[in-house]
């Protein structure tokens, strides 16, 4: 009410030991009083290491870790499509929409996805296996369209195409 | 200085200077949104484009440093048409519900869009719509008005400290918010409605009551503390409609606390006698103001005959107005007693004789932002003084480091390098310790006797840091602060303070309760001294505390209420219900007036009467009233006077309130801010015992009569409760849990109290408010205490 709150309980535990020695390779690619450049890269080692998505104990974490305020680490967390920040599938695929891939048929790669799958965008099938995301631009315009699933790029996708690609996922 | 030209005209301008700021300064408009000059460029909402020779694409203005040669061009064809383009843009989100949003009028989106928007939108698709966030009972909020240029976070960042604030989301989908639910409560919060510049942030309290055409503005000054913040009165028909900050960049600069600014409601409130009324046997009668004076004369003058001049005293508050405060005292000289003070909350009067001309901060406002080390003592100024605190935070961003020696850990809004905290008393030792550390560190000789009552002092670490701090720094202030003010220790904690700053070359600032305490002090509104600082030696006058003590024959109050306004209400209460007559000139009425007093005299709050405050900077800051009196009521000035005339004293023939203030500033003298004693070795150190002490710590939201009334700010956090907060210890030695209800027993005076448990008090330490609804008639606001389980 009247005093001074001792800051909340530290929650630097939350990340393991490398995940930390991750995150130290990108901070020390920056000035050392410049810390805060590597949240970014702090976030995704974050939700690698927690089944591919972020919880706000976690971005607590990276915002201590980065002497950074909490509310600055969500600002990023939640402004780029690559953070998750609700529990995903174990594959997540993401479908860019942007002007390139929509000209050269997205609707056809989103809708045949949805079929398949059995959900919409932004949604996770009831195994826990995908979740299907719609997402800007990837950047790789020129073999349009494009789905990135984990790691890996998948282009000029056609519906035999999704079909290989996905029965041949675990 | 650079060079440059806009739209064709020559201009001199600072290296390093936005274009917006070289506009700004030349007379020379262009939109903005998302630009403030108090606040750091973010240009983000692009409103401000402008177009550059040379350059291929607009670039915002608020974010282009001027280089020499430059040509500006704000009204160009390119300038125009990306102006017009960024707000069609602005507009495609924003809800056309102007004739409901009380923005209307006062609204950037609204004038600009006059300027820059088109008359019909190309967009038919949806508009989106944002969740209301719940920030409090002072602001209201409309998200879908957002228009996301971040000046409300960035003033929680850069000037309140809120930290909590941010933009989430991406686009169409970003949000202004916390992220994670969390309250945001500051003292300074009501400033965002002003920054907004849409209506997403509005006044709760003033919302749907009117439009801003429709009011008339006056110029006053802020009547809750010793700042002296410059305000507008917004009125409507003789009603005042809100308050609102006045740009005065050497005080408040465009900034107001919220103490300040929604205290208005409490003008309104039902409590507001009307007309003057006495008692006659134990019946209440409405009569005029003829008969209303006479009959308080009549009183006077029976008490006078009866028991002698001596036994009839003065109390008045520290917020009244130069002009009521120096006839207040002349009228009591006149007829005879010395019998006036107020200093209604203080506690320690020893070393009053040795005081200095008054309560100062020992510098500008302007430059408390430049010192490199602060150390406050008994001092949540945060909450006491929000703007003095709000120039330490900007001295904090330059590097200044902050210090404190306080009986609660309190919660500041900069951070604190090194602090003491401790029970009320040892506050004394531990500034006792740090004045070793001084004399250590300097080597210069000690005072007289303090040899002595150092000898058995420990210096810790945090005593040697605060003392090497204080003495490293280049630009140092010790802050006597508003808390320590009311303590009984009040006259060592002062004296050692001074030594430390003396030792450490420090400025030495005191800051009082009231918004006028400084006038009080140089009007004489004090037992001991005339107006302009002479000492009265014989016949000095009792002072506030000595008048409840021994009580006296009849009583004159002018804006008190003894069971919020004293520093031991029990006592105070039993000295105005014992007297034989007591006059209270008060613009509110309670059945505890009508209990103790003969006759209410309705006099005007700070709205209502012209008047001068003197700030703790010692500057002179008249106004006018904004309003006419309410119903019968009428200023103090003027019913002082009219007192004077019907006690036939010489010199009561003012015309206007401006005679009497140049009487006043006259016989006040030439200003001394400086807060240099004369030593006075305190007697002894405290002496350590097992009892539990109360800290009657003031809170923000209990100053006065008026902010008490104002309903919105008694909804907020900041307005503590009548409680007993405890630490975790003190609870587990009484077997005492969180939120238990325990019977705290003082004196003889017994309340049941809930409990708060919280770690930033001190042992065997207990805060229990003072001034605030469910502790008045409780005892002395620091003193010993028992806690029980069972009443």
């Amino acid at each position: 009410m009247i005093g001074y709150k001792k800051k909340d309980e530290s929650k630097l535990h939350l990340l393991t030991e490398a995940s930390l020695k991750e995150i130290d390779v990108w901070i020390n690619k920056y000035p050392a009083d410049k810390k805060q450049s590597a949240v970014m890269s702090a976030l995704r080692i974050a939700q690698d290491q927690n089944r591919g998505f972020l919880t706000e104990d976690l971005m607590d974490a990276v915002a201590e870790y980065l002497d950074m305020r909490p509310i600055a680490v969500y600002e990023v967390a939640t402004f780029y499509s690559m953070y998750e920040l609700e529990p995903v599938g174990k594959h997540k695929i993401y479908v860019c929409t942007n002007i390139s891939c929509m000209l050269c048929g997205s609707d056809t790669v989103v809708g045949h996805l949805s079929k398949k799958l059995g959900i919409n965008l932004g949604e996770t099938t009831v195994d826990g296996r995908f979740t299907l995301k719609e997402v800007e631009c990837l950047g790789a315009c020129v073999n349009a369209p494009v789905m990135q699933i984990g790691d890996t790029y998948h282009e000029n996708l056609t519906e035999e195409k999704i079909d290989q690609v996905i029965d041949a996922l675990d | 200085m650079a060079n440059i030209e806009i739209n064709g005209k020559p201009l001199q301008v600072a290296d390093g200077a936005m274009v917006i700021e070289a506009a700004d300064n030349a007379g020379i408009t262009i939109p903005r949104f998302c630009y403030h000059k108090k606040l750091s460029v973010a240009a983000n909402c692009r409103m401000c484009l402008v177009e550059v020779d040379k350059v291929a694409k607009p670039v915002p203005a608020c974010a282009t440093p001027v280089t020499d040669g430059m040509k500006i061009f704000t009204k160009s064809p390119m300038a125009l048409d990306a102006q017009k383009s960024v707000m069609e843009f602005l507009l495609i989100n924003h809800p056309l519900d102007c004739p409901i949003c009380d923005q209307g009028g006062e609204c950037d989106l609204q004038d600009i869009a006059v300027g820059f928007g088109q008359g019909i939108s190309r967009y038919h698709e949806a508009k989106r719509v944002v969740a209301d966030k719940n920030i409090g009972p002072l602001i209201a909020t409309e998200m879908t008005r957002c228009i996301h240029c971040t000046r409300c976070v960035r003033f929680g960042q850069e000037v309140a400290g809120i930290m909590e604030l941010g933009a989430t989301g991406r686009g169409e989908n970003t949000r202004i918010g916390t992220y994670v639910e969390r309250t945001v409560a500051s003292e300074m919060s009501g400033n965002v409605i002003d920054l907004c510049p849409v209506g997403a942030l509005t006044s709760k309290p003033y919302r749907y009551t009117g439009r801003p055409w429709e009011n008339n503005q006056s110029k006053s000054i802020a009547a809750h503390d010793c700042v002296g913040s410059n305000i507008e009165i917004e009125t409507r028909r003789n009603k005042v409609m809100r308050f609102l900050p006045d740009d005065n960049e050497a005080i408040n600069e465009i900034w107001l606390s919220d103490r300040d600014r929604f205290s208005y409601l409490g003008l309104k409130h039902v409590d507001r006698l009307q007309s003057p009324m006495i008692k006659q046997g134990d019946e209440w009668k409405e009569t005029d103001w003829q008969t209303a004076l006479n009959y308080a004369f009549e009183g006077l003058k029976t008490v006078i005959k009866k028991e002698g001049v001596e036994n009839i005293g003065a109390l008045v508050s520290p917020s009244a107005t130069v002009e009521e405060m120096y006839l207040a005292q002349k009228l009591m000289r006149a007829i005879g007693s010395n019998n006036i003070d107020h200093r209604l909350r203080q506690a320690d009067f020893s070393d009053q004789d040795i005081a200095p001309q008054f309560p100062a901060l020992g510098q500008s406002l302007t430059d408390l932002e430049n010192n490199n080390a602060i150390l406050l003592v008994g001092s949540w100024i945060r909450k006491d003084q929000p703007i003095i605190a709000h120039r330490i935070r900007q001295a904090t961003r330059k590097g200044a480091k902050v210090m404190s020696v306080n009986a609660v850990d309190f919660d500041f809004n900069f951070p604190i390098e090194e602090k003491v905290i401790t029970s009320p008393a040892q506050m004394v030792d531990s500034l006792a310790a740090i004045t070793k550390a001084l004399l250590t560190l300097t080597g210069k000789p000690a005072a007289e006797g303090l040899d002595d009552l150092l000898s058995n002092v420990k210096v810790s670490d945090a005593h040697s840091e605060i003392a090497k701090k204080l003495h490293g720094a280049e630009k140092a202030t010790v802050i006597l602060g508003t808390q320590a003010m009311l303590q009984p220790q009040l006259a060592d904690l002062r004296a050692l303070a001074n030594v430390i700053a003396e030792l450490s070359g420090a400025v030495m600032s005191t800051l009082s309760d009231g918004a006028n305490a400084a006038g009080a002090w140089l009007t004489g509104v004090v037992p001991h001294r005339t107006c302009g600082g002479e000492a009265i030696v014989e016949k000095c006058g009792k002072n506030a505390s000595e008048m409840f003590v021994s009580g006296m024959n009849a009583f004159v109050l002018l804006d008190v209420e003894p069971e919020f306004d004293t520093a031991n209400p029990s006592v105070a209460m039993k000295a105005v219900n014992d007297a034989d007559f007591v006059i209270s000139m008060t613009p509110y009425v309670t059945e505890e007036m009508k209990a103790y007093a003969d006759v209410l005299l309705p006099v005007s709050p700070s709205s209502e009467t012209s008047g001068t405050f003197v700030n703790a900077e010692g500057t002179w800051q008249s106004f006018a009233g904004a309003v006419t009196p309410l119903a019968e009521t009428r200023p103090a000035w003027k019913v002082l006077r009219v007192l004077g005339n019907i006690f036939e004293v010489d010199g009561f023939d003012y015309i206007t309130s401006e005679d009497v203030r140049e009487e006043a500033k006259q016989q006040a003298g030439t200003l001394n801010t400086s807060n240099k004693m004369q030593w006075r070795c305190p007697s002894s150190l405290a002496k350590s015992t097992d009892a539990v002490n109360r800290i009657g710590l003031l809170p923000i939201y209990a100053v006065d009569g008026v902010v008490r009334r104002s309903e919105a700010l008694q909804q907020t956090d900041d307005a503590i409760p009548a409680c007993v907060i405890i630490n975790a210890d003190l609870a587990k030695q009484n077997n005492i849990q969180d939120e238990d209800n325990i019977v705290v027993a003082q004196n003889d005076v017994k309340l049941t109290l809930r409990v708060h448990i919280e770690d930033s008090i001190p042992n065997n330490c207990a805060v229990i408010p003072q001034g605030v609804q469910g502790v008045e008639g409780f005892d002395a606001a620091y003193s010993e205490i028992t806690l029980s389980t069972k009443s």
